[in-house]
């Protein structure tokens, strides 16, 4: 019997992986939720829309342009399924649905490559129109060409926060300002991690001084007071470093604190979880090979760990390797040691990062009681305390079930990060203890029509006639 | 170091028939200890559907169902919150003619004994109840019935216990059971130790670990019902749903979300339960079934979690035959949310009065004997 290779995300780790194991001349299936292949770093403009790659991708065009012509070139040897949606993983086997038809597809080696979403640490009024997260403001000038609006701020930390806004700069986007809410002395203090990689470090230097000439002002070490307007975000209120407040006319707001990994497939299908103090997050528990703790299960890219695309092909490909050493006769183990070496020096930059962008340490206690948390259910700072006081809440889980945070459209996905973090400072405790909200399926929302299609049809047995 | 405590009564299991029976045990007066391995209310108590309905119990069922009837009709005077319970009615969904006379036999045999029941069908029924398919001919309702949150309810039971005076100690796996001359001897072997004239057994889906120390035995089998939870959707139902011949039930919450049961989910370990992707499909059939206009409306979440079964669908509640002072209330096979309160207050009464005024012979360990002896030979 072959061994069925199973990889979900085509982003940079997912690529790279089907690279591997096509090289070791198997036909892995790739599944990815996208339209077309490029995970959110690389990601391609529809069908029929022709764009120039230095466009799309600034400095990384060549890198973009390398990993996507390799794996078009791939696509005869593989089975790519785009526009696919995993919504439950049980061992050896994946339901998906695409086209609106459910199905079940086998597995014996599954690699995660399920990347990262925004991290959201909300403020007051971003749930208005216009408030978007940096991710979404890089999505539509990406994939649909366009603005988020046409006089934009963008506000947050992290690496993504100059990035994108020097591509809105360049692409005719009038950029009101960059709020970084992490403190000026910051990036001095990592520079020494950041000297792992010193290109990438030069890169962001880079768009500071655009930007900068560009007359956009910049600030650091700033607080996000609140977005203002009735029906549509029209302005921005902030405080500087020095306690002044400010108020920036705008049409829209890029708001984001860094990535968070996506890792409800990686906990359906049983893996452990350990915290990240670098990302201050629970995250699937891998060895340097990408193995997780279930015996076929690989994980690889931002979806394991936030390292960036360059670790995540490095990453893909030995979780490939990995998969084809458990599952084939083995492979190269001077390759599988160099990517583990490289990869190691990202993870050492990834610390620096974390030193240069670092969250807002009072964010959870100076959020006020009314500021919406959970935007799928309405769920306000001020409940999470209260439910904390009156009930002596201390674990994640606990507080949905208390609450409802978490139980909407999202299953916390985006909420979560800011939740955990209201609730240990409600109860006193480091953020580790307050655990991480269990994964259930659907991972997305799916219509009952859609699902039904997978039953029988066969009579209620009587031992399950509950009602 | 290990904590020595002493009381008249320990409880293993903080779901809310160990939570309740710790309330009201303290409205006795009686010192209680109760020992939960994870938190209280969070296993089939927390998890559950939350159907709060007599309508459908057997009839050895009704005197619990209606006393905890008045219990519910008072919950937050009890604990403190309202549980979003609603009183809601339950109206019990016929989909043939063989269905509405099983419907119309039960109301018969039920009238007799103070449960009153309203059967409606044909063009009224259809004319009243819009929502379901054309397969349903007619249903029975019960308008005293309603629904709750457990996750709010049962919780709320151990916090009230906890606030009137019982020691609740949550996170502590019982490993040590003992019974020396007329004490209980009950600790984690690690951090407490409790001495007690009294035991309650109240462990749930796990309660054989406890009664298995004392040679008591039944056959108790693990069941992990399926549930799911929709989108929030305009209000199109206010009643609690269930169906003759069972498989799918459902209700709406007041922010729009319908909370829907049916199928089976598996095992996941000895404490967790997840839905299968077959239990998935499965309900998601049956919810189309009985509600077309569902069909478009997304699931946000299935989940499911472990309860205790016993054949013939029946709980134990009562002493036991081979301890003094040792009593068992577990196997609610899922369907102890409703009556969970008044089975609490029985096992207060039991220990401080001796006996409880609900009859509780039909619900004996010794039913099993058989099963007993089968064990122990």
């Amino acid at each position: 019997m072959t061994t069925k290779f199973v990889i979900v995300g085509a982003g940079p780790a997912g690529m790279r992986a089907a690279e591997q194991l096509v090289s070791a001349g198997h036909r892995p299936v790739v599944i990815d939720e996208a339209h077309r292949f490029g995970g959110q770093i690389y990601r391609q403009p529809p069908y029929g829309v022709q764009r120039e790659r230095s466009d799309l991708y600034g400095f990384e065009a060549d890198r973009a342009s390398a990993a996507l012509n390799r794996f078009a070139s791939l696509l005869p040897q593989i089975d790519y399924r785009p526009n696919t949606l995993v919504w439950q993983v049980a061992p050896q086997t994946l339901q998906l649905v695409r086209d609106g038809r459910d199905e079940t597809l086998p597995f014996n080696a599954l690699i995660l490559a399920t990347g990262a979403t925004d991290r959201v640490l909300p403020f007051p009024g971003w749930t208005l129109p216009g408030v978007v997260t940096l991710g979404a403001a890089q999505v539509a000038l990406k994939y649909q060409a366009c603005l988020v609006g046409p006089r934009v701020v963008f506000a947050g930390t992290g690496p993504l926060l100059y990035l994108v806004a020097w591509q809105y700069a360049s692409h005719g986007g009038q950029v009101m300002a960059v709020l970084d809410t992490a403190p000026t002395g910051a990036k001095l203090r990592a520079v020494p991690k950041m000297l792992a990689r010193p290109t990438v470090a030069a890169k962001g230097a880079y768009f500071v001084m655009r930007l900068r000439l560009a007359g956009v002002p910049i600030y650091s070490g700033v607080r996000l007071l609140g977005a203002e307007g009735r029906e549509h975000v029209t302005a921005l209120r902030w405080q500087k470093a020095d306690g002044t407040q400010r108020t920036t006319n705008c049409d829209a707001v890029g708001v984001g604190h860094g990535l968070r990994s996506e890792t409800q497939l990686a906990d359906l299908a049983g893996c452990r979880f350990d915290y990240h103090s670098v990302d201050q997050a629970w995250l699937p528990t891998r060895d340097a090979s990408g193995r997780s703790t279930v015996r076929g299960v690989y994980l690889a890219g931002d979806g394991a760990a936030i390292l960036g695309a360059d670790a995540a092909e490095l990453s893909g490909a030995r979780a490939a390797l990995a998969a084809l050493e458990d599952f084939t006769i083995a492979t190269s183990t001077a390759l599988a040691s160099s990517l583990e070496a490289e990869s190691r020096r990202h993870a050492r930059f990834r610390a620096g990062l974390e030193t240069a962008f670092a969250l807002p340490a009072n964010w959870a206690a100076d959020a006020p009681d009314d500021l919406i948390v959970c935007r799928c259910e309405e769920i306000t700072a001020g409940e999470l305390r209260e439910c904390v006081k009156t009930t002596g809440a201390r674990e994640m889980n606990r507080l949905k079930a208390l609450t409802r945070i978490g139980m909407g459209r999202c299953q916390g996905r985006m909420c979560a990060p800011a939740a955990s973090r209201l609730l240990a400072d409600a109860a006193g405790c480091d953020l580790k203890d307050v655990g991480r909200l269990r994964s259930q399926a659907p991972v997305k929302p799916l219509p009952i029509r859609l699902m039904r299609e997978a039953a029988t049809a066969a009579p209620v047995p009587f031992e399950e006639r509950d009602d | 170091m290990i904590e020595k405590l002493s009381a008249d009564v320990t409880i293993v299991g903080g779901g809310i028939v160990g939570s309740s029976a710790a309330l009201f045990l303290r409205r006795f007066g009686l010192s209680v200890v109760l020992l939960e391995r994870g938190l209280c209310g969070a296993a089939a108590s927390g998890v559950n559907y939350g159907g709060v309905r007599v309508q459908g119990r057997t009839l050895s069922q009704l005197p619990l169902a209606l006393r905890a009837r008045s219990i519910w009709s008072r919950l937050s005077s009890y604990i403190g919150i309202d549980g979003e319970y609603v009183q809601s009615g339950h109206l019990k969904i016929a989909r043939s003619e063989s269905d509405m006379a099983n419907l119309e036999a039960y109301a018969a045999q039920m009238r007799e004994h103070g449960l009153s029941l309203q059967l409606v069908s044909g063009a009224a029924f259809r004319a009243a109840h819009p929502m379901f398919g054309a397969r349903a001919v007619g249903g029975s309702f019960c308008a005293e019935d309603g629904h709750a949150n457990p996750r709010l309810v049962s919780p709320a039971f151990a916090r009230a216990a906890q606030a009137a005076g019982a020691r609740v100690i949550e996170q502590c796996t019982v490993s040590e059971l003992g019974h020396t001359g007329n004490t209980f001897v009950v600790g984690d072997g690690r951090s407490v130790e409790v001495k007690s004239s009294w035991l309650l057994n109240c462990a749930g889906a796990w309660a054989l670990d406890v009664a298995q120390r004392f040679g008591d035995a039944a056959p108790l089998t693990r069941i992990h019902p399926g549930m799911a939870v929709t989108e929030p959707v305009p209000r199109f139902m206010d009643v609690n749903v269930g169906v003759e011949g069972g498989g799918i039930y459902g209700r709406q919450t007041a922010r729009g979300n319908c909370v829907m049961g049916g199928a089976r989910g598996a095992a996941k370990g000895s404490l967790y339960a997840v839905p299968t992707a077959e239990a998935m499909g499965e309900l998601c059939r049956r919810m189309a079934d009985l509600f077309p206009a569902l069909a478009d409306v997304h699931v946000i979440r299935f989940w499911s979690g472990v309860e205790g079964s016993l054949p013939d669908h029946q709980p134990v509640i009562g002493p036991s035959p081979n301890v003094p002072e040792l009593i068992h209330a577990f196997g609610f096979c899922g369907a102890g949310f409703q009556t969970g309160p008044a089975v609490g207050e029985a096992l207060a009464e039991l220990v401080y009065h001796g006996r409880c005024d609900i009859e509780l012979a039909p619900f004996a360990l010794q039913r099993f004997a058989e099963h007993d002896s089968l064990v122990t030979s």
